[in-house]
């Protein structure tokens, strides 16, 4: 009589789905890979150094390479956290917008809320170039809370229009008017830099490539805490987000708060989207594939399976796109966004191609 | 009797901007423990307005909706979830969650922030599935679930949240007919043997008169009317409330049939199942079967095989089928009618 009942082993007509146990074992196997990246991405670059020294330096261990240390410490290591922040930011962030919106091209680029982040950073920059601050005197405007804020302000201006919208309009109309914002953002921003000089009209171009390169020890006093209160909310909405999976009259049914949620979770998108933006500048795609590839790898769409899935799965495919970027080419740079566009448009293709919905008109 | 939902000078409807629409008023009725009410009514009769009045979707213009003597519209969306659980017509887009999640997620209303769910959550999800007789949907994935596997699993999800009142709007309209009764037949039972109550919205009167314990009839700007099904077909009531919808109501059989212009008697003799289907067959042509009449058909057995005589004007006509005494009995209505005219 003590027998405990479990849930059945899920399957489908393709076979024997993961069971919670084997589920369970990949969360030490991206653990360790993420682990593996952060290493790798500190060792190599232009001065290559192996694992070991990396961990002696890393933890200031006796016989360290007092070069390494230093190579490590202020140069790699802000840039590693960033990646791994940033992708479990942003991973976090589309698993957020996609079920909120019932859309599985929803994220925070696909949105149009990085736009909104970019037209932010755009007009505080252009205010403090009208202004004449000293901004531009020690290169730290990528440092200033004012930026942060702006980049925030853009974000829930975006957010406000697309909740407006998303009520009256189809899965598809959503993506192409946060298309349509992207576009205008950026129309925008190029009418604003007008007004400034040249040089922080150089700067600009440059955060606005994208890449955690930019991201400095003093960026994280910010960065840190914001990012991090958003994942906890993020993490605290699981059974909400779960529910709405049903769609809302269902959610509400079952005794949900529908507007409490709806507002939370986007304030935790937003926390999350917003600073990362601002001092990584625009990242597309990882958002936006980093939800799927979760939900593909642990065959669920269970939140509390997917939000700390997506928070590792983020880190570790940040830290490998950012290490292919900074591999140590023989010619130039490549910039992160194009890695990401060439893992993510594929993902975004396959979408398509898989899901009903999308392809149909019956949306 | 116990009622669980009692209805008290009920006025439905919708307010917009300062004007007021009414959809029904004067609802007066309650709703019983471990009873299948069937609510019925022309469409546009507010059928859906008083499920979402009645389940606390919208607010009542006047009167109170009572559950457990309590007021639903002041209960917490939480409060109301133990009590009243819902499936709706809509078509459940669950992602990767398979049947027995979707069901698990009935248990939210008892869980904490966490939605962990006890040993105990989990004997109530595996009871509910096993009632709902879902056992084998159970690791599927709802994706890949049939229209009618798939609103099993949504009633199996609604029984898992341990509700008093189940209140279902029009969820076999999707459904072919067998999936329709089993649906029908699943919710009776339920109703029965869990004591819950169970209101239920549909277009199918056939199945509701069938299988309710009570109907709740809506008519378009009228009252609600309320008794077991035999009760409103036998003082007029469903007449009266669909007289104005292009069709008639046959208290003999129990269903609709297409008004008829002209009233044809024919008078039926022959017995079993070959009469009673000829019946059907000549009311759907638009006669009336009456015991004595000028025009008479007749089933007979002819060499074991049946045969149906046609007799008119003293003028008989044999057939060896009811397709055949159909074609045979509307030419003859032709030239009666064309005689008629002349």
């Amino acid at each position: 009589m003590s027998e405990t009942i479990s849930p059945p082993i899920p399957q489908s007509k393709s076979g024997i789905r993961l069971s919670s146990h084997s589920r369970m074992f990949l969360f030490p196997i991206l653990f360790v890979g993420t682990i593996l990246f952060f290493l790798l991405e500190l060792g190599i670059g232009s001065v290559h150094i192996p694992i070991s020294g990396v961990i002696a330096a890393l933890f200031s261990l006796e016989g360290a390479d007092s070069t390494w240390i230093k190579i490590i410490h202020e140069l790699r290591l802000p840039r590693t956290i960033a990646a791994t922040i940033g992708g479990a930011a942003l991973g976090t962030a589309g698993l957020q917008l996609q079920t909120l919106f019932r859309n599985p091209l929803a994220g925070p680029w696909a949105l149009g809320l990085t736009a909104g982040a970019q037209l932010g950073v755009a007009l505080v920059v252009t205010a403090a170039a009208v202004v004449g601050s000293s901004f531009l005197e020690n290169f730290a405007f990528l440092g200033n809370l004012s930026i942060v804020s702006g980049a925030m302000i853009g974000c829930l201006l975006v957010l406000f229009l697309i909740v407006g919208i998303s009520r009256k309009v189809s899965t598809i109309t959503l993506l192409i008017f946060g298309l349509m914002l992207g576009y205008l953002a950026q129309g925008l921003i190029s009418v604003i830099l007008h007004f400034t000089n040249q040089s922080q009209t150089k700067i600009f171009a440059g955060w606005n490539d994208g890449s955690f390169a930019g991201v400095y020890w003093e960026h994280f006093p910010v960065l840190l805490p914001l990012t991090i209160s958003g994942l906890i909310i993020g993490w605290l909405m699981a059974k909400p987000l779960n529910a709405l999976l049903l769609g809302e009259n269902y959610a509400r049914s079952l005794g949900i708060s529908i507007r409490n949620s709806r507002m939370i979770t986007l304030a935790s998108a937003v926390l999350l989207a917003a600073p990362v933006t601002a001092y990584c500048g625009p990242i597309l795609f990882l958002g936006l594939i980093i939800p799927h590839l979760a939900r593909g790898i642990f065959n669920t769409s269970d939140h509390k399976i997917l939000l700390p899935a997506v928070m590792l799965l983020g880190s570790l495919i940040a830290l490998a796109a950012d290490l292919f970027v900074h591999l140590p080419w023989e010619r130039h740079f490549l910039h992160l966004n194009a890695v990401n566009a060439l893992i993510g448009a594929p993902v975004v293709m396959w979408v398509i191609l898989k899901n009903k919905r999308m392809r149909g008109f019956e949306l | 009797m116990k009622p669980i939902i009692r209805l008290k000078n009920l006025a439905i409807g919708y307010k917009h901007r300062k004007e007021t629409t009414v959809v029904a008023r004067d609802i007066n009725v309650e709703l019983n423990k471990g009873e299948l009410v069937c609510l019925l009514g022309p469409n546009g009769a507010g059928k859906s307005t008083l499920m979402r009045t009645i389940s606390g979707a919208q607010k009542p213009l006047k009167g109170q909706v009572l559950l457990d003597n309590e007021i639903v519209h002041q209960l917490s969306a939480r409060q109301l979830a133990k009590k009243l659980s819902l499936v709706l017509t809509e078509r459940v887009q669950a992602g990767m969650l398979t049947a027995y999640e979707v069901v698990a997620l009935g248990r939210y209303p008892h869980t904490d922030w966490t939605g962990k769910l006890s040993p105990k959550d989990h004997e109530q999800i595996q009871w509910s599935i096993n009632m709902t007789g879902a056992d084998e949907l159970a690791g599927r994935v709802l994706s890949e679930l049939s229209d009618g596997e798939r609103q099993k699993i949504m009633v199996a999800r609604a029984l898992a949240q341990e509700p008093e009142v189940m209140i279902l709007d029009e969820v076999t309209a999707f459904l072919d007919l067998p999936r329709r009764v089993e649906i029908m037949q699943l919710l009776r039972k339920l109703a029965h043997d869990t004591g819950k109550a169970i209101l239920l919205s549909t277009h199918d009167m056939d199945l509701a008169m069938r299988s309710a314990d009570q109907i709740w009839l809506l008519p378009k700007g009228g009252k609600l009317h309320v008794g077991a099904p035999e009760d409103l077909v036998l003082n007029g009531t469903f007449e009266q409330a669909f007289i104005s919808e292009g069709v008639s109501f046959n208290r003999f059989s129990g269903a609709f049939q297409m008004q008829q212009t002209k009233e044809d008697a024919v008078q039926l003799s022959g017995e079993g199942e070959e009469a009673v289907w000829t019946r059907r067959a000549l009311e759907r042509e638009g006669f009336v079967v009456t015991t004595i009449a000028k025009r008479k058909v007749e089933v007979v057995v002819r060499n074991n095989q049946f045969t149906w005589i046609l007799t008119e004007n003293t003028q008989s006509q044999e057939f060896d089928s009811i397709y055949h005494l159909m074609s045979g009995i509307r030419k003859t209505r032709e030239t009666v009618n064309k005689a008629a005219t002349h």
